[in-house]
């Protein structure tokens, strides 16, 4: 059998693209928990950044204004669930549920007027090298903007948490908001802040799913990825870079399906397609087998509310 | 303590020395109150009449018999849902994948009923129901084991087996299961009359699932305030912690609720298609499992509260669907409505372990 390399790369490349919006909603999701909140409606945020960036292009024309847009719509939408869970000090788990729901369903009726409407098309960056180096090219070039800066994402948090000031501050929040609290650090602005930046990764997430990889609006089109967003945090055990390697797997998973019934695998197509959700059920079940690895890692108030009584 | 309207000073925000037990029962009518007001917006919004569009989607519906049939039929499978679902939130279990064990209850029990289709015999119909039962504890036994065993996170693990349960019921309806006479489409047979649950009233779709769901009220009622589980569960809920000093054995408490929340969905997965659908098609259920979620926190965890939660939510169901026919409002603002509630519940809770106090401005 005669493999060509160009295929390869062509397989490779829709892997890449697959994996984007997991980066994107995970690294932003990474953040907030790492500032000790977790976030349930990461779904909820992507599904209403697909429909506003796809929405906001329709109606003003401009890719920019969607982009942002969308963005600017998950920070909107995950200042409720801020509000909420830092200034009522409800319960995490619920308040995100809460956000999934609502966000599926305001999406769905705003949605409403867009379906069947053709997208536009996304530019793409260094199009002119797409076919200068064989098998490298097509990885490396003529993708949007939004693709470099997912595969940036992961280290740019890296440093983020490592090295500045304003990282060790996320990551004092989260691991020990009442000494952090005693140092005179705003543990609920800081969570505010997190939670309004993991919006607006998931919202231009979302944007990327209706805009850029399939050009259109489908109801409930982000079908679980936010979900598996969620999942590969734990994955990657809070380290943005192993985020990296768990959206490629699962974005292999989701391409592979493609690839095994073009070749004609007799395989049911309802078997391929559950095949994401029970990979992360074992993958999960994997990593979080060593509960001591996963309680180092964990930020230690992950999930716990924040009272200060002065 | 912390001061509103810093200058003036007229509201004081005091914690309170215990939750207030009124206040408890109150808030979730508060959120419903608050959810109307915020759904007449958005409907202003969206430029229908305020008052008008809340009367098609909360009065209409239900202003006949056959709404009221209807009201009640999708109220059963959201309150035996949530019954189970608060077995598992009261003692700290975040089991949010009901709507696949509802799946999965139904495929069991979906499977049975069809060994027997062309067969009539009253003790067909136990044997469904139990099938139904034991496929939604098999389902909800997974992210329990996983959660016991290998510490795995129960929230993911629940909610993947969703979209697997749905994906197992697609194939099986377009597959193996298809009925032969049913030119490909994705159902299987009719069951025979001897699997379908007894209709209660001529011409109305309310069935004798009701009773099913009734009898879970009772029984978790029973089980909650009279028997030392039910105290186990409540100190869990309280505090892992001190359920452990005291001895409790965790892992098979985390067990048992999982899988009596799987019993009860799988049986709501009976209730659908033995009641009102008589055969397996792809859509068992319209998120009923994620939506008694809501149903179990507007309940309170409790038993009685769950039935008037069910109710109400159930509402939002039958209000979509008539505001859609008669005012073109997408069906989908159902859902924005369960998650305002939602939201509004947990946020009214503040008041729950807070108080405002007015002690008048000062000059």
């Amino acid at each position: 059998m005669i493999i060509d390399i160009n295929f390869v790369g062509l397989i490779i490349t829709s892997i890449m693209a697959s994996s984007v919006p997991l980066i994107l909603a995970s690294c932003g999701e990474l953040i907030t928990e790492r500032s000790g909140v977790l976030n349930l409606g990461v779904e909820g945020m992507m599904i209403i950044g697909a429909i506003s960036g796809f929405a906001l292009m329709t109606a003003t024309g401009s890719l920019v204004i969607a982009v942002f847009g969308a963005m600017l719509a998950g920070v909107l939408i995950s200042t409720i669930f801020a509000f909420l869970t830092q200034t009522l000090i409800t319960n995490h788990v619920a308040t995100g549920l809460a956000l999934t729901i609502f966000g599926i369903g305001i999406s769905a009726m705003i949605g409403k007027n867009f379906v069947g409407i053709p997208g536009k098309e996304f530019p793409v960056l260094f199009e002119s090298l797409k076919d200068a180096i064989p098998f490298l090219s097509p990885i490396l070039f003529g993708h949007s903007i939004v693709f470099y800066f997912a595969f940036a994402l992961p280290f740019i948090t890296s440093y983020f948490l490592k090295k500045t000031k304003i990282g060790l501050i996320v990551r004092a929040v989260g691991d020990s908001p009442d000494s952090a609290s005693n140092q005179g650090i705003n543990v609920r602005l800081v969570r505010y802040l997190c939670i309004l930046y993991g919006g607006a990764m998931c919202g231009l997430a979302g944007a990327y799913l209706s805009m850029i990889y399939t050009p259109q609006w489908i109801e409930n089109m982000t079908g679980g990825r936010g979900w598996i967003a969620l999942a590969l945090v734990v994955f990657s055990t809070w380290n943005p870079i192993k985020i990296l390697i768990g959206a490629m797997i699962f974005g292999g998973l989701t391409i592979i399906q493609f690839h095994m019934q073009a070749i004609g695998v007799r395989i049911p197509v309802q078997f391929l397609t559950a095949l994401p959700y029970i990979v992360t059920i074992i993958v999960l079940v994997v990593i979080s087998r060593d509960s001591r690895k996963i309680r180092l890692s964990t930020p230690s108030s992950l999930g716990k509310s924040f009272y200060k009584d002065n | 303590m912390e001061y509103l309207w810093e200058e003036e000073k007229l509201i004081k925000i005091v914690k309170r020395d215990q939750p207030s037990r009124a206040i408890f029962f109150l808030t979730p009518v508060l959120a419903i109150f608050l959810t109307l007001v915020a759904g007449g917006l958005i409907f202003y919004i969206l430029g229908f009449k305020p008052f008008e569009a809340l009367k098609f989607f909360f009065i209409v519906p239900i202003a006949d018999m056959y709404g009221f049939s209807e009201l009640l039929l999708k109220a059963t499978p959201l309150c035996l849902i949530a019954i189970g679902l608060s077995f598992c939130f009261k003692s700290n279990n975040w089991n949010i994948g009901a709507e696949g064990q509802l799946t999965f209850g139904a495929i069991i029990s979906g499977g049975v009923a069809l060994l027997f289709y062309d067969q009539e015999g009253f003790y067909i119909l136990p044997i469904v129901i139990l099938a139904g039962a034991i496929g939604g504890m098999l389902y909800a036994s997974i992210p329990a084991i996983l959660k016991t065993y290998f510490n795995t996170n129960e929230i993911l693990v629940s909610l993947m087996l969703v979209y697997v349960s749905k994906l197992i019921l697609d194939y099986l309806v377009v597959g193996p299961w298809s009925n032969p006479e049913g030119f490909n489409f994705p159902e299987t047979r009719q069951f025979s009359d001897s699997a379908r649950l007894p209709l209660l009233v001529e011409g109305l779709r309310i069935h004798a699932g009701i009773f099913l769901a009734l009898a879970a009220v009772v029984i978790s009622w029973f089980i909650f305030y009279k028997t030392y589980l039910g105290f186990q569960m409540k100190v869990s809920g309280f505090s892992l912690k001190t359920a452990k000093y005291a001895g409790y054995k965790g892992k098979k408490m985390i067990i048992l609720v999982f899988l009596i929340s799987g019993a009860c969905a799988g049986l709501a997965g009976v209730g659908e298609i033995t009641g009102p659908i008589g055969q397996l098609h792809r859509e068992v259920s319209p998120d009923y499992g994620f939506t008694a979620i809501i149903v179990a926190f507007l309940g309170r965890l409790n038993p009685v509260g769950i039935i008037f939660a069910s109710l109400v939510v159930a509402i939002t169901y039958l209000g979509a669907e008539t505001a859609q026919i008669f005012m073109q409002i997408p069906k989908y603002t159902g859902q924005v409505f369960q998650g305002m509630i939602l939201f509004f519940l947990l946020a009214s809770d503040y008041l729950l372990f807070f108080k405002i106090k007015f002690i008048g401005s000062k000059k």
